[in-house]
């Protein structure tokens, strides 16, 4: 294997875990907090409503756009540092 | 000037301007008919993604669903967000450093295999056909309430506009006529928002105002409508849901459904780099979201004062005289979309929830049944009426009603014909056409799917309700794991992903048939379209999530029992997986 190959699978692995983690903080927002998590959630509330609903309505769409934006900058860096930018 | 002068002048106006902008960027290659030349900006492209998927069912439905389900329907709020998550890591970037024009390309391509590439191609235009059905009837109705022409009147004026600037410009006037779209909607559907948010909660910010005081009860607004909705016997708008596993599956089916369709993916093959294509979905979640995080407001907000208009001294007081309803009641009864019956013959509009729980104390009160129906789709529509605004706002609706219906509109039709003019003839029937043919096969196409989506908008198959359910579940359960597995799978092969599409795609539509009938046919449906009747409590339209499960299982199960893909194949993955032209598995 040439050294082109192992940089690349490194760069490989390293969207992999940055999408694994993000894919578990999509979750947690939209399925955790907003869904299955919201009973626990109703002791905090916000303007009238519980946490959960918050995040049912808006809180969830926030965290998906940061998220986004986030692996958005997060990859276009990996793709420097591994001299693999277009 | 009349309202019906004001609805010209705005309509004419924004269909002036796209016409306009058509005509500056019309498409003189495939590749600019095709991907708008690949030279898109990011921020522009996420604009038009964001107008080709805020369809009629987002600018005129939603809010009326979140009406009336309250936290139940957040649903729509999260699922057609949340899927922009998925397109951005798991498919945008590869598909665009692919660097082909269609969805069926790929799977053709790195299956291999002539067949992949039909299934696809007919997963696309089940999907695409049934979606864009929705768009022209949406159109029809904006069209002849505004305009007052009849329904089918109104569907030819929009099949006419469409067909000008798509068939014209292709992906490069579609995607600018889609920006100039974007712009038009969100200020439609903002300025009303605006006006109804300062008016409840002296709060500029509709979703700020949604979590604000009700200025003249001086409680917090939501705990207001639960008040009120209570006594009228309806469930509390911010009542938790019992059935959790429904709902997840639901929220996931239309995430997989919004990454996995075929005319929004095309979106992101527009920009000019990898790069983009990852900031380009980011930037069409903004102004997504701009719509999304207002549609909640809209939506408890407009239930309140509906619920205030009728019952003008409080729920538990008597309701107010059917002589005495406003202006914009009558306006709406006309349409049918608001329907009164004088139940117990007292001359006053009993509005509440007619279920047995409720029965003791609606009889109490001398109500003999629920008299008034509302179409939710009216909501948003009637909102600047219901808030008493100017006559050019009610302008402003309806060109941002147009205007959502056409942009998705046009997205779906060149979703279709490049998959006819690009997967099937050039890619299956004649390999050899000039660009010039192809062009004009694919302006042809466009021209046949324009017609055949007008006279199925005439003619409604009598499925219009289910057809979006269909559109996602397809999308959700064919094409997404196929995408998603050719690009983070080098060991899945043509075998095991025909069998894993077929497999989703069939027991998606077994699923949906034996609840919504046999093809749609009214009355041969199984099994009652009720929750008892649910295998595991899980709605048909939930079902598309699970169909991508049984997608993937069968492929990677197939695909261990047969060989692994030719090398080729599996350089092609890895040179999808990095940004640069010379990808790993090419330098040896």
């Amino acid at each position: 294997m040439s050294d082109h190959n192992i940089n690349a699978e490194k760069y490989w692995q390293a969207n992999l875990r940055l999408i694994l983690g993000s894919l578990v903080v999509w979750a947690l927002a939209s399925y955790g907090c907003a869904i299955l998590l919201r009973p626990m959630l109703s002791g905090i509330m916000i303007g009238g409503a519980d946490l959960g609903f918050w995040f049912a309505q808006q809180g969830s769409i926030l965290v998906f756009i940061v998220l986004t934006f986030f692996y958005a900058w997060r990859m276009n860096k990996l793709d420097e540092e591994f001299g693999l930018q277009e | 000037m009349d309202q019906f002068t004001i609805n010209l002048l705005f309509v004419g106006g924004s269909f002036a301007l796209y016409f306009g902008i058509a005509f500056w960027a019309r498409a003189g290659s495939t590749k600019e008919f095709y991907v708008a030349g690949g030279g898109v900006h990011p921020v522009l492209n996420g604009m038009a993604t964001a107008a080709d998927w805020m369809s009629a069912a987002s600018f005129i439905s939603m809010a009326g669903l979140i009406a009336a389900g309250g936290y139940a329907n957040s649903t729509y709020l999260m699922g057609w967000t949340g899927g922009y998550v998925l397109l951005a890591m798991l498919l945008a970037p590869y598909l665009r450093k692919f660097g082909k024009f269609t969805v069926p390309d790929f799977i053709g391509d790195r299956f291999y295999s002539n067949t992949a590439r039909l299934v696809a191609v007919a997963c696309l235009i089940i999907a695409s056909v049934t979606y864009v059905i929705g768009q022209m009837t949406g159109a029809g109705v904006a069209f002849s309430r505004f305009l007052e022409v009849d329904n089918n009147t109104g569907l030819m004026i929009a099949a006419v506009v469409v067909f000008f600037y798509a068939v014209l410009g292709g992906m490069k006037g579609i995607t600018y006529t889609q920006v100039a779209q974007y712009v038009v909607l969100i200020i439609a559907y903002t300025i009303p928002a605006v006006f109804i948010s300062l008016q409840l909660t002296d709060t500029f910010i509709p979703a700020i105002g949604l979590f604000s005081n009700h200025t003249e009860s001086g409680i917090p607004l939501l705990q207001k409508l639960d008040e009120v909705v209570r006594e009228l016997g309806f469930r509390d708008y911010t009542a938790d849901v019992d059935n959790k596993l429904n709902m997840v599956l639901f929220t996931l089916s239309l995430m997989i459904g919004t990454a996995g369709l075929p005319h929004v993916i095309i979106r992101f093959f527009t920009v000019p780099k990898v790069a983009d294509a990852r900031w380009s979905a980011g930037w069409a979640l903004v102004f997504i979201a701009l719509l999304y995080l207002t549609a909640p407001a809209v939506a408890s907000m407009a239930r309140l004062n509906l619920l205030t208009t009728i019952y003008p001294s409080g729920p538990t007081a008597a309701p107010i005289e059917y002589a005495e309803r406003p202006d914009w009641v009558q306006t709406w009864e006309t349409t049918g979309l608001i329907k009164f019956d004088d139940k117990n013959g007292d001359g006053r509009v009993q509005f509440y929830n007619d279920v047995p729980a409720f029965k003791d104390e609606a009889t109490a009160r001398g109500w003999a049944g629920n008299e008034l129906t509302v179409n939710g789709d009216i909501l948003v529509l009637a909102n600047p009426e219901i808030a008493n605004l100017p006559g050019w706002v009610v302008g402003l609706i309806a060109a941002g009603g147009l205007a959502a219906a056409l942009s998705t509109a046009a997205g779906l039709l060149l979703a279709i014909s490049s998959a006819i003019s690009h997967d099937l003839i050039k890619g299956s029937i004649n390999p050899n056409i000039s660009d010039k043919g192809e062009l004009r096969v694919a302006r042809i196409s466009m021209f046949v799917a324009i017609v055949v989506a007008t006279y199925l908008g005439m003619n409604p198959p009598g499925f219009a309700a289910q057809v979006v359910a269909l559109a996602f579940g397809i999308a959700a359960a064919s094409i997404f794991p196929a995408l998603m597995m050719g690009i983070f799978s080098k060991r899945v092969n043509s075998t095991g992903a025909i069998a894993g599409m077929l497999a989703g795609l069939i027991s998606t539509l077994v699923y949906i048939f034996l609840f919504l009938g046999w093809f749609f046919v009214p009355g041969t449906a199984s099994f009652a379209n009720t929750p008892d009747n649910w295998w595991f409590g899980v709605s048909p339209l939930s079902f598309g999530a699970i169909g991508a499960v049984i997608n993937f299982v069968v492929a990677f199960t197939v695909s261990s029992m047969t060989a692994p893909p030719p090398k080729e194949i599996q350089d092609l993955v890895e040179s999808v997986r990095y940004p640069q032209g010379a990808g790993g598995a090419v330098d040896h």
